[in-house]
């Protein structure tokens, strides 16, 4: 009589549907940021007061953009994915949570589209 | 927990599911809760960042129209807030990755990893602010 079960019939990640690519995902974009962040950090260190045409000359550089948009999207998908650890926990009502998690989604996306795109009219001198 | 009741029909007098309010504050479990809110508020924050970028992208007149009420001591006040909160949480990152490679779960560690933190977020905060506002880059 065999011993095993239907379980190891199993393909990939079962039931659970993930594994650590939430976490793991968190702390990509934690390293990202960190280099970006301190990046950006001194970026607005530098042009804090400076005037309109200082600012535009130094965010349209290519290097400058690339690193700045580089962060919104690495910011965004590590703040999208960390509130909706925050609405799990707290929010119960399905409906409520559903509705929440798809607003967190449209907040990240729309807030780093709308800074890129900023900074790539600068870039493209618009 | 509220529906939880002793055999007689009295509330068990016992906290049947302990949470925060049970247990007197730790310096990591302060820093766990402030690691969150900091991440919150950051998320609202991103669109200050958001705004100004594009203020820039908009032309000379919204530019100086926004930065001049981020000039404003209120907006100052905001703009400070913002700066503590990211390296808070930057800092805060550093210690959950020294934490990701299985080091420094000694209690002693976890302590002074904890009040380091808020040290560091804390002195990093005031150096930048310090040579923002002393260089003249900001005022008021």
């Amino acid at each position: 009589m065999s011993m095993r079960t239907p379980l190891k019939e199993v393909r990939r990640l079962g039931s659970a549907k993930e594994g650590a690519d939430h976490f793991w995902l968190q702390r990509v974009t934690a390293v990202a940021n960190l280099i970006l962040a301190i990046f950006a950090i001194g970026l607005a260190v530098s042009l804090a007061g400076a005037d309109h045409a200082t600012v535009v000359r130094t965010l349209a550089h290519p290097l400058v953009a690339l690193a700045l948009i580089l962060f919104l999207v690495s910011a965004a998908i590590h703040m999208r994915i960390g509130m909706q650890v925050i609405i799990e926990d707290y929010v119960h009502g399905e409906g409520a949570k559903i509705l929440l998690l798809m607003l967190n989604t449209f907040f990240a996306i729309a807030v780093a589209a709308a800074g890129a795109l900023s900074i790539l009219k600068l870039t493209f001198g618009g | 927990m509220a529906d939880a009741k002793a055999k007689h029909g009295s509330p068990a007098a016992r906290p049947l599911s302990p949470h925060l309010q049970i247990y007197r504050p730790l310096i990591n479990m302060v820093m766990s809760i402030l690691h969150r809110l900091t991440g919150a508020a950051l998320y609202v924050g991103t669109l200050l960042v958001v705004w100004v970028l594009i203020a820039a992208a908009s032309g000379p007149d919204t530019f100086s129209h926004v930065t001049g009420l981020l000039g404003t001591w209120p907006g100052l006040i905001v703009l400070f807030g913002y700066t503590w909160a990211l390296l808070h949480h930057l800092v805060g990152g550093i210690r959950h990755f020294i934490w990701d490679t299985g080091h420094g779960y000694e209690l002693a560690t976890i302590d002074l990893l904890s009040w380091g933190t808020l040290a560091i977020s804390a002195t990093l905060t005031l150096a930048i602010w310090g040579y923002v506002l002393s260089s003249g880059g900001a005022t008021p």
